[in-house]
């Protein structure tokens, strides 16, 4: 079994590197989140413990910024619109779409295997192509059921075929 | 002279801070929800706002005044954004007002009537949130919550804890101790219960416990007693709107209407305050003349015991083994009142009436119980107290007042004076040095007692020194615990002559136990001040001021225990306390699959990583891999083990290795698996 040794000595380093200063708490979890792709919790106490700033307030920034969340996200991560002009333009019947092909219960964000991740943004300031859709960083404008649905289907495919 | 004119009327001002401020001080109450003076300025409820001529409106707590400053409280526009702002708070307020425990003092119901408001025109949105009950002290509720945020600033500015934060944002916001499986009881709480205090509703109260009181008090087999702490006659007045110079009027009252409910003996746990002074003093001498566990601490405020216990461990042993007075008052009153009353130890049942949260806590102390049967059983608030009075259906105004039940309802000035900070301090001062010899501040009264009042005061830290016996001592008072962390870490870093403290005394709330959490809402700084002018007055009136002149408490100490700091005192009057850990996550570097390994525990608190704690967590893991030992070793690390003096720490099934380095470690390591081996 292969140790965490290098996850914590990474932590560590991260600290380090913000020479344990308490006011770069939000760079420093930035960079967790950058190396994890979430915040886990044993690493946020051990970060509010060697900064010493209480747990809940780690906590409160963590939960406060969008960017950071506290479940692993997915492989994939599908960020859709759900701003005045792509909510006029049925945004949400995209989201109720995906998660129902993907099989990702209401209140949950992650399908049960990893692949995907359902993000909802306020606006990604490119309301001319509503609704917006993007899937890991391509933006994808103009978007219909079907044609979420197919890209979904085409990474599924490619993740299958390895 | 600056001035500003508010409503036509010209207001002179000099330093204030704010606008608020100065109307305080003009008696215009400005309405407010999260404005505090000893917090910082937060500016969330936005019901203090102000018009101000040429700049349109502003909050009133967070404006500087300036010269000439024209300023409108009342007008039609302010009232009526007032009105929006209540309405909307109402909205999303879980509006179960006949059932709360704050209904009549909560600032919310009252600024609702005072503004009129018979109407909410917005849809009630508040989703029901759990409550979070799992302390002995206190119950959070977050669907009453109006997001003021003045118990996250009370927790992290004055006691320095932070235990409560804002979590998510906007409509999802609520306060709460962190993490989604976290409660109060896994937090770092020491439930001093000032949140309770400075929240404006009911979304934090203390727990109740006056059912159980009743039940106990309608069983016919049941006796029970009650006794009420020094603090509680200084503040039940003014519910009932009673003034009191000295407090005895008001403790006879309380007396008549305990006798009246239906409580078999009524005692005054100043008694035991006299009795924990004789106690303590007599440690303090005893450890003095050994220098040993030098600087003593004061025991008797829970929050404060715990607050060391969670987060300064290595202080454990500093901390008086004696009893609070509450603790004193449940061992001896289940020693010797079965007896009295002829009933079995079973059937007695004692309630303390105490200013505070932490008390109910400290009850259920494992510590403070006897073969399963708990010291104490009940403890009531003020709060409580007054329901009960109110729910018996007396009138306290018109009560007669009666005295407190013998042997130990016969106090001194000393156990009177503990319900505020210093009063310990002044007590041990009474005892040891009309004792052991002549201070050289001896001050004498009128009434020819020596006074000790120059440990008076209300700052939060104060330092004074005495001469015991050509000694000095110094000596600290504390109260709030951010300044008890404070002189935790200048006793710490030891390197000053004058932080070499002998005696500390702590009180975890503001002012002591007359400004506690279990007391009647105060939001003026007077009001605290008030209350303890009373415990002084009543102090100066009563016929002893020394703890060892209480001839009913060396009678117990004759009768039942000997001499203080005998095998039996310590048996009743003494107690141990026991590291409490913060937080029960670790981080696993390393864990093999099966569940029968050696588990190797790395200190990574900030003094163990100075001392190389990384050296030797690298290694340790190579240590390991090289010899393929990964199934049948876990290393995990902590943030803190709490032994910084003797850093680096490792532990090694349960083993601890202090000053841990390389050989110590792999010498430990390979013993513990040959243990293992041979089983």
């Amino acid at each position: 079994m292969k140790s965490n040794i290098t996850k914590f000595e990474m932590i560590y380093r991260i600290l380090e590197d913000n020479s344990f200063d308490r006011s770069k708490l939000v760079p420093i979890l930035q960079v967790v989140q950058k190396e994890y792709g979430y915040l886990p919790e044993e690493i946020l106490d051990f970060i509010a413990s060697s900064l010493d700033i209480s747990y809940s307030k780690i906590y409160g920034v963590a939960t406060f910024f969008t960017y950071f969340t506290l479940q692993p996200k997915g492989k994939h991560i599908i960020k859709i619109c759900t701003g005045t002009a792509c909510h006029v333009k049925k945004s949400t019947d995209i989201v109720n779409i995906i998660k129902n092909k993907l099989e990702i219960k209401n209140e949950e964000f992650s399908s049960k295997d990893n692949l995907f991740t359902i993000e909802t943004v306020a606006c990604l300031g490119t309301c001319g192509l509503a609704p917006v859709l993007i899937i890991d960083d391509n933006i994808q404008g103009k978007m219909t059921s079907d044609k979420a649905v197919n890209l979904v289907d085409a990474i599924l495919k490619q993740e299958r075929s390895k | 002279m600056k001035y500003l004119t508010v409503n036509g009327i010209k207001i002179l001002f000099s330093n204030e801070k704010n606008i608020l401020e100065i109307m305080k001080k003009k008696c215009i109450d400005i309405p407010t929800l999260c404005y505090h003076k000893e917090l910082s300025v937060y500016g969330a409820c936005r019901l203090c706002i102000v018009e101000v001529e040429g700049r349109g409106i502003l909050p009133a707590c967070s404006t500087l005044p300036e010269n000439a400053m024209q300023i409108r409280t009342n007008t039609e526009r302010i009232k009526e954004i007032r009105k929006i702002i209540i309405e909307l708070m109402l909205a999303n307020h879980d509006r179960e007002c006949p059932t709360c425990a704050k209904s009549e003092t909560c600032s919310l119901q009252i600024l609702s009537r005072r503004f009129g408001i018979d109407e909410i025109r917005f849809r009630n949105v508040t989703n029901k949130k759990s409550k979070d009950s799992s302390t002995y002290s206190l119950i959070v509720d977050p669907s009453k919550c109006v997001l003021c945020g003045s118990c996250v600033r009370f927790c992290d500015e004055i006691q320095g804890i932070g235990v409560l934060d804002f979590m998510n944002r906007g409509a999802q916001s609520k306060i709460c101790p962190g993490g989604n499986n976290m409660n109060l009881l896994s937090s770092g709480c020491v439930y001093c219960g000032q949140c309770i205090r400075v929240c404006p509703t009911g979304a934090i109260v203390p727990k109740s416990e006056v059912n159980y009181v009743w039940k106990a008090l309608s069983n016919p087999n049941k006796k029970v007693i009650v006794a009420i702490a020094p603090a509680v006659r200084t503040a039940i007045g003014e519910v009932f709107g009673l003034s009191d110079k000295n407090g005895t009027k008001i403790a006879g009252k309380i007396v008549s209407a305990l006798r009246y409910i239906g409580f078999t003996k009524i005692f005054d746990i100043s008694f035991f305050a006299d009795m924990t002074i004789v106690e303590e003093a007599n440690e303090f001498m005893d450890r003095l003349e050994k220098m040993k566990n030098i600087p003593m601490f004061t025991s008797c405020c829970p929050a404060w015991v715990i607050f060391v216990e969670k987060y300064y461990p290595d202080f454990i042993p500093n901390i008086s083994s004696c009893r609070s007075p509450q603790g004193m008052y449940g061992s001896v009153v289940k020693k010797i009142m079965p007896k009295i009353l002829g009933v079995s130890k079973e059937n007695l049942v004692v309630v303390s009436i105490v200013p505070c949260t932490a008390k109910k806590f400290e009850a259920r102390r494992h510590e403070l119980s006897k073969e399963g049967i708990a010291d104490i059983d009940y403890v009531l608030t003020v709060h409580e107290l007054v329901r009960m009075i109110e729910e018996s259906g007396l009138d306290f105004r018109k009560i007669d007042i009666s005295s407190f039940d013998m042997p130990c309802g016969f106090k001194t000035g000393a156990g009177i004076i503990f319900g505020t900070s210093g009063g310990v301090t002044e007590a041990v001062l009474r005892n040891i040095m009309n004792n052991n010899g002549k201070c050289d501040k001896d001050v004498i009264d009128a009434n020819k007692f020596t006074r000790f009042d120059f440990v008076r005061g209300d700052e939060g830290l104060r330092k004074v020194k005495v001469n015991l016996n050509g000694k000095d001592l110094n000596i600290a008072i504390v109260h709030g615990l951010k300044n008890a962390s404070k002189i935790l870490e200048s006793i710490k870093s030891n390197d000053n002559e004058k932080d070499k403290y002998s005696f500390v005394e702590v009180m975890a709330c503001p002012g002591g136990c007359v400004g506690g959490a279990g007391q009647p809402i105060y939001k003026n700084l007077n009001v605290r001040n008030a209350r303890t002018k009373m415990l002084y007055e009543n102090d100066r009136i009563i016929k002893f001021h020394n703890p060892q002149d209480n001839l009913y408490v060396s009678k117990i100490y004759k009768d039942h225990f000997g001499n203080p700091g005998s095998k039996q005192a310590c048996e009743y009057l003494h107690t141990r306390y026991k590291y409490a850990k913060k937080f029960k996550k670790v981080f696993e570097i390393y864990r093999p699959l099966n569940d029968d390994y050696v588990k190797i525990n790395i200190c990574f608190g900030n003094n163990c990583i100075q001392k190389g704690a990384k050296d030797i967590l690298k290694h340790i893991v190579k240590f390991i891999e090289n010899n393929n030992y990964e199934n049948n070793i876990g290393i995990s690390i902590s943030i803190c083990l709490e032994k910084c003096s003797k850093g680096p720490i490792v532990t090694v099934a349960e083993e601890v290795i202090e000053f841990c380095n390389f050989e110590l470690a792999e010498k430990t390591i390979i013993k513990k698996l040959r243990d293992k081996i041979r089983g």
